[in-house]
Parts: structure tokens; sequence; C-alpha cells
């Protein structure tokens, strides 16, 4: 049952109903689109809470769904407390430096930013944005190189070793390597970005690389001899014919790797925040469980619903503008 | 008559994993200004492979082909082709799919208006001016056919080379575009080679029918010329005996003189070989499947 943010099975029932039309049988749909979901939910919540209750650790028993929807509660609460203090920090400030502007008209007012912890909020917020940059940095490079090596049977052998190799290297293995580059290469007195940001953004990128490339080749390789002989009768130059006939026959493929690429990132990404620190949902979790506390357990179970669901937030997205810059609408999109 | 094309001797080897297999042999013939040739013969005998030489996607390992002088060794616009599966892009629509070729061909000698004005005439021509602005896959069989046409028409082509263009669709369509096909060829009277399997269509179209014997190492049996006036019209012919009599010969050379071995080794061999040019991709598809 397809509950997507693109389309809704269910609505449609639902106005048929409204307007009288064949009531049982769109209340029928309604249920089996709506209904057996939330029943699925329903048990697995039951089963949870009857687990959750029966395995205790030493920081106290399994967080079972009330728990996460308390401690879920006390985040926001939390993010909402440091927004408040924040704006005042900054109204203080002003009013500080309006006095003084006043007292001495040629002090300049510096404005020094707030240094509150980040919240879960902001955490989530650093979470996407690595994510996305190391995804868009791996697609950069993805899309070309799958282009040229689909193009060619003899690039494509000679690549296809490498991909197979660096495919399945998990982002543990990679991450002292690029953090020690990283400290190296990315040497300014005046960083723009942080250090722990560029790691997990060049860790995400080089864990999710590799599905974009293996299926925009593949698409390539097999786009038909017919579509292939048009352009040879055309004479279409190298860049017309990847333009004009490669890149659009190659969109649907390329984003089955583009959405594979980008779960993958998704998952990479915490694995690497929890060891670069850098102040994401993985640091999150990380500090959660050095913390110890009561409520530590409850807290990380959040951030694992969270995750999961921006995970699948993210796919749904990428669904959106698959469906939008494809051609083939007939294909399936799941 | 001005010969246009002129095939010397073609003749097409293919490598194989078995060893070198001869697909055709020998093939003279020579084309002029305005004619209408069928290419007739079992599945199998190398028609395709002829075509595919003259369009240029495959090269003659012996002899070679000329067209106004000059060799033809690489696929280009003077030579269009009418794919048997039509081979429109499916994402563009088909007024942008003649676009493609127009702007190909035409770049730097027609003005964006004239460009427009001489793709909208060829989708008329082929009457598909009320659907011209629909993809591919919101149109018939029949229709998708008659773009592929009018894209290789607003090439205006020295030669119009197709590829059993009709093949893939019922009856009914196939005899209402073989009838603007003649409509057309009536007013810009195009230098035309056509591989068919239908019998009636060749007859019906031609100005000669080229008959060829059965592979592998095919040749060229027997050249029909087709003496009926134009315009031809199917209905008044299903009784003319001049037709019926060219009917006959075509008939009893494809059934009688080059009868067709039930299931030959040589066959198979044969009919793969005849999809040569489509192999490359199949490998490439294998290859794709194993490392996914």
């Amino acid at each position: 049952m397809n509950m997507s943010l693109s389309n809704l099975p269910w609505l449609e029932p639902l106005v048929k109903i409204v307007r009288g039309d064949n009531v049982s049988q769109n209340a029928t749909i309604i249920i089996k689109t709506i209904g057996l979901p939330l029943a699925g939910i329903l048990v697995f919540l039951l089963v949870w809470h009857a687990a959750a209750s029966n395995i205790n650790t030493s920081l106290g028993q399994f967080p079972g769904p009330a728990d996460v929807v308390e401690q879920s509660g006390n985040l926001l609460q939390e993010h909402i407390t440091e927004r408040e203090k924040a704006d005042a920090f900054y109204i203080r400030q002003e009013k500080r430096n309006a006095a003084r502007v006043k007292v001495d008209p040629d002090y300049v007012p510096k404005i020094r930013d707030y240094t509150g912890k980040p919240t879960y909020i902001d955490q989530i917020g650093t979470s996407l944005i690595t994510v996305l940059s190391g995804f868009f940095l791996a697609s950069l490079i993805a899309v070309p190189l799958g282009i040229v090596i689909g193009l060619s049977a003899n690039l494509y052998s000679a690549f296809n070793p490498i991909i197979q190799i660096f495919k399945p290297v998990s982002p543990l293995a990679w991450l002292p390597l690029v953090t020690m580059v990283v400290s190296a290469l990315y040497v300014t007195d005046d960083p723009a970005v942080a250090k722990s940001f560029v790691t997990s953004m060049i860790t995400v990128m080089l864990c999710c690389l590799w599905p974009t490339v293996i299926n925009t080749a593949v698409g390539v390789a097999s786009i038909s001899q017919d579509l292939k002989n048009v352009s040879m009768v055309l004479r279409l130059n190298y860049i017309t014919h990847v333009i004009k006939i490669v890149l659009p026959a190659s969109v649907p493929m390329m984003f089955t790797g583009l959405r594979l690429s980008l779960s993958i990132a998704w998952m990479v990404l915490i694995a690497a925040e929890m060891l670069a620190q850098n102040p994401g949902l993985g640091k999150f979790v990380w500090d959660e469980f050095q913390n110890g506390s009561s409520d530590s357990l409850g807290r990380i179970m959040v951030a694992v619903i969270t995750i999961g669901i921006i995970g699948f937030a993210l796919d749904r997205v990428m669904l959106i503008i698959q469906r939008f810059v494809s051609w083939d609408k007939a294909a399936t999109l799941r | 008559m001005k010969t246009l094309l002129e095939l010397t001797r073609v003749g097409i080897e293919f490598n194989t994993p078995k060893g070198a297999f001869r697909a055709l042999r020998d093939v003279d013939l020579k084309i002029n200004q305005g004619e209408y040739i069928s290419l007739i013969g079992h599945s199998g005998c190398g028609k395709s492979t002829v075509l595919n030489i003259v369009a240029g996607l495959l090269q003659a390992t012996e002899g070679g082909v000329v067209l106004n002088g000059k060799e033809v060794n690489e696929p280009g616009p003077e030579r269009a082709v009418v794919f048997q599966n039509h081979s429109l892009l499916p994402w563009l629509t088909a007024y942008e799919n003649v676009e493609l070729a127009v702007k190909q061909v035409f770049k730097g000698k027609k003005s964006k208006a004239d460009m427009k004005a001489w793709i909208e005439h060829n989708l008329e021509l082929v009457h598909m001016t009320h659907a011209m602005h629909k993809r591919p896959d919101e149109i018939s069989g029949g229709m998708k056919q008659r773009v592929g046409i009018a894209r290789a028409l607003a090439m205006e082509p020295d030669v119009l080379l197709m590829d059993e263009p009709f093949g893939a669709l019922d009856a009914l369509t196939r005899a209402h575009l073989q009838d603007s096909l003649m409509e057309i060829q009536k007013d810009l009277n195009n230098t035309v080679i056509m591989i068919t399997h239908d019998v009636d269509e060749a007859v019906l179209l031609s100005d000669r029918i080229v008959m060829m014997t059965n592979g592998p190492a095919a040749t060229i049996g027997e050249i029909l010329d087709i003496e009926l006036e134009r315009p031809r019209n199917r209905i008044q012919l299903a009784d003319d005996p001049q037709y019926n009599h060219y009917r006959h010969q075509v008939l009893s050379f494809l059934y009688e003189k080059q009868k067709k071995a039930d299931e030959s080794p040589d066959k198979s061999q044969a009919s793969a070989q005849d999809k040569s040019i489509g192999t490359d991709s199949v490998a490439r598809d294998k290859r794709a499947q194993k490392i996914a």
C-alpha cells in the first residue's frame, strides 16, 4: 500500500464517498489503503511494547513506544527552550550595543554568535546538509563517469574491477584515511566549514558513488541499437549524441542508481558522524550512549525512528524528482 | 536514366567464435535516380545486411557501394533509414523527433521559421499534423511508422532506405500506409530501397523487385521489372493479369526455386548473423545483468 507524498490512493475513494457514489466499494478501498498499514503499525507497537518491558539493561528498561513519545516531547521542548535562550541572548546583545553606541558614537558593535549546544533539531539539519552535500558531490562525479564508461565497452572493462572492489567497502574503513587526508590538506586559518563536516561529507561521497556509477553505466550500455543507429544516420557528434540520446535514454536507470546512492549515503552518514564527531544525528546517538543516563536509550530510539523516517522521506523526494524528469511514465516507480 | 547508386561485387564476412561466416557474396546492383527497388527473400538471406551496408551501418568486406560518385563508408543523412520498429526517441514528440533530424541536416542552411515550416510540411505529407505534439507512446503503431517516414523524408535523402517499414503493422494499416507512400512518391519521386517479406507490397510499390537467394553466402537471384502504370490502384490490380503474373513470378522464385529447407543448422546461424548489428548490445545487456 503506497502512501507516498506524491500519490494518495485513498484520496480519490474518499472524495467519491463524500459525493455518495459506490460507498461500500470505496470504503473497502480506503480500509485497504489506510486500514491495513495502520493495523501493521499497531501490531508492531504492541509487540515492541511487550518486548521492551522484558528487556532490562544497565541503563534501565529498554524504551517502549511510550518512552519514545515522551522523549520526543522532551527533545522538542529542549529545542524550543534553547531557541528562546538564543533569542534572548541576541536581544540582550543588541540592547547593550545600542547603549554603547549612544555613549560612544565611534564604537562599531560586534555581534557575537550564540554558543549554546546544538539541539536535536539542529542536529537533524546538520545531518541533512552533510548527506545532501556528500550525495550531490558523488552524483557530480558518478553520473559523468557512468556515462563515459557506459559508452565504451573497453573503458567499462577497465573500470569494472575497481568499482567492484570499492563498492563493498564500509565507511568505517575509509574514515580514518579521510580524516588524516582532510587534516593534512584542509588547512586554513578561517575555515568556511568545519573539518568534521568535510570528513563526513567525503566519506559519504566515497561510499555512495558506486550505485550511481554502475546503474548509469548499465543504463547507457543498454540503450537500444535502433536509437544508436538513428544517431549514427543523423551523424550526431559525441556531445550531441550524449545530450540528445544517451542522457534521456538512461535517465530511468540513472535514477535507480541515484536513489540507491542516497539511501546508502544516509546510512553511511550516521556511522561517519559517530566517528568524525560531526554535529549531526550520528554524534547525537554517540553522545547519548556515552552520557548513559536513564533517558539515553529512549532518546537514541527517537533518533532511530527519526533516521528511518528521514531516509524514507529522502527516497520519496527522489521518486518525485524522478517522476518529474523521466519520460518513461509507464515504468514502475517504487 | 542516370545511375545514382551502384553496388559492385559486395560481400561481407562476419567473424564468429566458430570462424568466419559469409553472409553475402557478389551483390551487383545499379539503381537509377527515382527508382523504387524492393528487396525480397526468406528471412536470414541477408536483405537487412545489404540495406545496412548501403546505410553505412555495416562495412562490406569486399566490393563497395558508390552513391553519386562517392564511396559509402559511414552512415549519413543522405541515406536516411526508416527502421522496422520506427525507432522514434520515446521522450520526444512526433514534431521534436523530426526536428532533431531537420536541425542536424539543415543547420545553418535554413532559418528557424523555414525549419518549422519544413517539419510541419513533412508531417503533413504523412498525415500526422493532428498528432504532431504527441509522444510515441500516445500514438498507434501505424502513426509511429508515419512519423518515422516523415523524419526520413525531412532529411531530403538522395536515397531512402526502408527496412521492412510496414512489417510490424496489421494488414489494414499496412495497406493504408502503402497508399500514403505511393501518393508521396508520386510527388517526390525519391529513390527508394525497401526490404519486404510481402509479395503484394513488393509488386504494388516497386519498379524493380530484387529477389535474393537463401543464405549463407546469399546473393541476388533474379531481378523482376514491374511495368505497371502508375498511379497504381490495389483494387483494380487485384484482377489484373499482368499484376498476377508478376506475383506468380515472385512466389515461384521464393517457394519453388529458393525453397527454404526446414530448420537446417545453416538457417539458425544465418538468422543470427542477420541481426549481428544488434549483438553488441545484447552482449552488453548480458554483462550488465552479470554485474547488477
